[in-house]
């Protein structure tokens, strides 16, 4: 397969639903009104010579090497600004034009170094096939004035700007305003002088606003702006589209090979999550693929103190089988359990949860999901009855309002962010959506350039149940409420129970401002545009979950969406905007210990006998622990061997202390991952695992939408993931002969009635389908409970304030709460190994100036940060983004060890940690704790590896 | 924080957050019978219900018969 670069159409397709039909060079095309004459051509399979345009921005007309003649016209307009328009007559070829273009061409060559053959964008660059499409043979000009030897610049670590070679044909600057909406470039000068500066002249890319998403690289026809790969290894051969493993958006790529190597990973512009656009992470940070600290061998040990022995893949999982049985026979089957990420594949995770049920014996499996967005699950289910967002991400084009809460989009979920930001920022004049941000911190959305929050409500974290009990308090009593859809669509009874809890006056805003630290005034403002616009939508995404009150918060959304009629359509809908690439799919694959795929409970005789029935084994119909009741039950001592496949628990989970107690405690842990991880510390077994390029699956992203994982090339350690979960099942006796993946999805859509219609076959011709896809849905669902919920009746349930525990007093007078960066990924195993270090080397502690001042702290400062489980140091930020009383930190380095001092609060429900709300106390250090140092001793004598056997 | 003392610890947390169901200790019971594991429901029952909110304490009488009877 010979490379293809994706096609380009020119200008971006028109929504127009009328029709035109126009006759070009003799062809006659009928298009939608809107569409520009050059994509009309080049959709029937002419493509006009072009430079300045490109389908992902709006035409800008500059460059005039588009132009045609159009019957009855006069003159040569350009085709990427001319409508197309019913009867016209357009040619493109003609002398006149030739001699124009060429003409136009020659001009540019003049002042284009011709390097052509050692230039890294030889082959794939527009101005030289340009120059090839309008014949140009020869330049007339000789030596004069030129832009040539101008300075490079190459602090992005990913890409490199060359100013000499740039035609200014602001392509770049247009990508980066309309389709990530940054605004980072602008062009200095004027005519013969202009060139684009990343912000201020002064500055180069790595220092300004510049994000890294690389649209501007990819809208770059010519050399200019060039991935730094392309440059080293060369031009790609080949490419497969495969789906980044990040984040929950869920954007699909090209990886664009040469041979066994990856040159780079282009957006996929069919891609319905990220329809062309991507960020830093899945464009450029997948260097830890090849990072010379992964782990590539099996190895084993007989105590956490010894060094790692090396050993062949057939000892270490003949070895783990027998650790296993040994423990299943002296300690009882309950003895045992799984953990699955959500940074596996979902064929991965169904394995991992299937050997826990079929092999172990009990229910023990868990998943990271867990410490995220476990409430989401609970909540929706009892409220819409499905676990899982209701829309796609197309909608948000159709919103007029979002509500957006305890999400922080530009950095968590950066495709989608720049989705949102383009519906907010409105367009040709129509006004965008507005927007009411909730969260404790003044997140990037509330200001950013040409978006500003219509409100911005910093309530004191903790209190969202509160928040959004006034917002229903308001819309019920101020008769904002749509009855008629309540009506229809949910149960009136436990409306009228909720509407009258709701109403009572201590839930008003005023009685509430004391505890929820959110003006009153703001809040009802917040409440009535909310209710009072067509179409609101809701987006939240941890600083919701995370909390005592998770569940209960997701629980008052949903009561919110019902009460103002915004759920089954286009535009509206409850949003959960999920962390990790496939948190939806962990839930959907039965990773929770009460319920089999598909979230069918586990106590449900019916489909408890479906997979008996399958699988050949009986099923214990008792659920299963989650993660914490399985390190509270290895401290006690009954719970003593865990298999840990792609999670991090030491890292992620809080309350480190808890957990590496519970993990010492076991006698067998084995730790399936790329690194030599945190948890591995407390390891006997080490299974190399395979990365998202080496191996097939499909990953479900936020919008509930099943996509391809295709293997680019071997893996490293030799298995993919799935093969290891499986020889280990056979180890242990299982009779499993997947030979692909594809197989194990027939198992799940055979098992699962909303994944009846789902299959390898079936996505390779899709390129993704959004559950349910079954008969009733043979395409798949990308709006849910249009007709009718799915439960029935929607259902409101009264969510009370119940304070969180975790209480602020004289020692802890503070609140932490915590979050992520764009530029790093949940604990940053995979991106501390990449050059997106460059952008966030250490986590920060934010502070508000007030607080820092009474400490006598100063930003870059070492500081301690200290909570009733523990303390750690990091640098201070000091900064009003935050409000006085609230600090703020990530958690993507581990010498910092934020969950050291995270609580042992969780959700009521679920358990999901409360890592939002922890009362802290800040003071001046000059250092390390000593915890840090010890742990850091701890990790270094326990990751050491002896390659061969001791004599 | 022991293992008894953080289940008193969610049965009473659960039972806060299911305080306005129209029968609180009902939905107690029905919460802890599907999310807690054998080991865990053995320990509360177990238990001499100190600790627990009156509501907690009945839910956890109410299962502890069913399962018993059941
Ligand atoms: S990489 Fe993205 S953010 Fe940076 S200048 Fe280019 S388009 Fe703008
Ligand atoms: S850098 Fe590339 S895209 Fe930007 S103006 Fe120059 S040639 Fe055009
Ligand atoms: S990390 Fe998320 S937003 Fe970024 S490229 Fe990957 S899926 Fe897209
Ligand atoms: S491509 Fe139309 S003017 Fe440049």
């Amino acid at each position: 397969m010979t490379y293809q670069p994706q096609s380009d159409f020119g200008t971006p397709a028109s929504k127009s639903e009328q029709l035109a039909t126009l006759t070009i060079d003799g062809r006659i095309v009928t298009v939608p009104s809107g569409t520009s004459v050059m994509r009309a051509a080049a959709m029937n399979g002419t493509s006009i010579p072009k430079l300045c345009a490109t389908d992902s921005v709006n035409s800008f007309g500059s460059c005039r090497l588009c132009l045609i003649e159009i019957d009855g016209r006069k003159g040569t307009p350009a085709s990427c600004t001319t409508p197309a328009e019913d009867g016209m007559i357009v040619h493109t070829q003609t002398p006149r034009l030739a001699k124009l273009r060429k003409g136009v061409m020659e001009l540019y060559i003049s002042d284009h170094p011709l390097d052509c053959l050692t230039c890294g964008a030889n082959g794939d660059c527009e101005l030289q096939d340009q120059a090839g499409a309008v014949g140009l043979r020869d330049v007339r000009y000789g030596e004069g004035a030129n832009h040539l030897g101008q300075a490079k610049d190459h602090s992005n670590p990913y890409f490199d700007y060359d100013p000499s070679k740039c035609i200014a044909c602001s392509r770049c600057i247009r990508a980066c305003d309309e389709v990530q909406g940054t605004l980072a470039l602008t062009m200095d000068g004027r005519g013969f002088a202009s060139h684009i500066s990343a912000g201020l002249a002064s500055e180069n890319f790595l220092s300004s606003e510049c994000v890294s998403c690389g649209a501007c690289v990819q809208a770059c026809p010519t050399a200019t702006l060039i991935e730094k790969k392309v440059v080293e290894i060369g031009t790609p051969e080949r490419s497969v589209v495969t789906t980044c493993a990040y984040c929950g958006v869920g954007c699909t790529f090209r990886a664009e090979m040469r041979g066994e190597q990856l040159v780079r990973m282009v957006p996929n512009k069919e891609g319905k999550a990220n329809r062309g656009h991507s960020c830093v992470k899945g464009r450029f940070a997948w260097g830890y693929a090849q990072h010379r600290e992964r782990i590539l061998k099996p190895m084993i040990r007989a105590a956490i103190s010894d060094p790692w022995r090396e050993v062949e893949w057939e000892e270490a999982l003949s070895y783990a089988a027998s650790e296993l049985k040994r423990i299943a026979d002296k300690y009882g089957k309950q003895a045992l359990g799984g953990i699955t990420s959500s940074r596996c594949t979902n064929e991965e995770t169904f394995l991992v949860q299937k050997l826990v049920r079929a092999g172990f014996g009990n229910n023990n499996v868990d998943t990271c999901a867990r410490v995220c967005h476990s409430p989401t699950g609970y909540g929706l289910k009892t409220t819409f009855g499905t676990s899982a967002g209701t829309q796609d991400f197309d909608s948000v084009e159709d919103s007029d309002v979002i509500l957006l809460i305890g999400a922080n989009p530009t950095d968590g979920h950066p495709v989608f962010a720049s989705r949102m930001k383009r519906r907010l920022r409105g367009k040709n004049g129509n006004d965008g959506a507005k927007l009411i941000v909730v969260d404790p911190r003044r997140i990037d959305m509330v200001r950013t350039p040409h978006i500003e929050a219509d409100h911005h409500l910093p309530l004191r974290p903790g209190t969202n149940v509160a928040v959004l009990t006034a917002m229903a308090h308001v819309i019920v009593t101020e008769g904002l409420a749509d009855e008629a859809f309540i009506r229809e669509r949910c149960d009136w009874d436990e409306y009228c129970h909720w509407a009258e809890f709701v109403s009572d006056k201590r839930h008003a805003p005023e009685t509430l401002e004391p505890v929820t630290m959110v003006p009153a005034a703001d809040l009802r403002a917040a409440a009535r545009l909310f209710a009072t616009r067509p179409n609101g939508a809701i987006y939240y995404g941890l600083g919701v979950t995370e909390h005592s009150q998770g569940s209960s918060t997701v629980m008052a959304i949903a009561n919110l969406a019902m009460a103002t009629g915004n759920i089954g359509r286009r535009g509206v809908g409850v949003n959960p905007l999920r962390g990790q690439n496939n948190v939806q799919g962990a839930c959907d694959m039965g990773s929770f210990p009460h319920e089999l795929p598909g979230y069918r409970h586990i106590s449900d005789a019916a489909t408890r006998s479906l997979f008996e029935a399958d699988w050949g084994v009986p099923l214990d119909p008792e659920p299963g622990l989650r993660i914490p009741n399985m390190l509270d039950a290895a401290v006690d001592g009954v719970f003593k061997a865990l298999y840990c496949q792609g999670e991090d628990i030491l890292q992620s989970d809080p309350n480190t202390q808890h957990v590496s107690a519970g993990l010492a405690a076991m006698e067998c842990v084995i730790v399936h991952d790329l690194f030599l991880n945190e948890t591995a510390n407390y390891a006997h077994i080490f299974l190399p695992g395979s990365t998202f390029l080496e191996k097939n699956g499909t990953f479900t992203n936020a919008e509930r939408r099943i996509q391809p994982v295709r293997k680019v090339m071997s893996p490293m350690n030799g298995l993919e993931d799935w093969e290891v979960t499986q020889r280990l099942a056979q180890a242990m006796g299982l009779d499993w002969n997947y030979r692909h993946p594809s197989e194990i999805m027939d198992e799940i859509a055979r098992l699962t009635p909303t994944f009846a219609g789902v299959s390898f076959a079936r996505l390779d011709q899709e390129g993704s389908l959004q559950w349910p896809v079954n008969d009733a849905a043979p395409d798949g669902s990308p709006i849910m409970h249009v007709d009718g919920f799915v439960r029935g009746k929607g259902k409101f349930v009264v969510t009370d304030y119940v304070p969180t525990d975790e209480k602020t007093g004289p020692r802890f007078p503070l609140l932490l709460t915590t979050g992520r960066i764009l530029s790093h990924y949940n604990v940053g195993a995979q991106t501390r190994r990449t050059e997106n270090v460059a952008w966030h080397p250490e986590d920060l502690l934010e502070i508000h100036p007030n607080d820092a001042e009474d400490r006598g702290i100063k930003s870059g400062d070492w500081v301690k940060l200290a909570s009733r489980s523990g303390e750690t140091t990091l640098r201070a930020a000091v900064t009003d983004r935050v409000a006085p009383g609230v600090v703020y930190t990530t958690f993507h380095h581990p010498a910092t060890q934020a969950n050291v001092v995270t609580s042992d609060y969780s959700d009521w429900a679920t358990n999901c940690p409360e890592y939002k709300v922890t009362a802290v106390q800040i003071s001046a250090s000059n250092g390390p704790t000593d915890w840090q140092e010890s742990y850091e001793s701890q990790a270094a004598s326990s990751r050491r590896i002896i390659a061969v056997p001791a004599e | 924080m022991t293992t008894i003392e953080r289940l008193v610890y969610m049965a009473n947390q659960i039972a806060a957050n299911l305080a306005t169901d129209e029968d609180p200790a009902g939905a107690v019971a029905e919460h802890i019978a599907l999310f807690w594991d054998p080991r865990m429901k053995k320990l509360i029952f177990d238990h001499d219900s100190g600790g627990l909110s009156p509501v907690a304490a009945a839910a956890i009488h109410q299962l502890a018969q069913k399962q018993n009877g059941g």
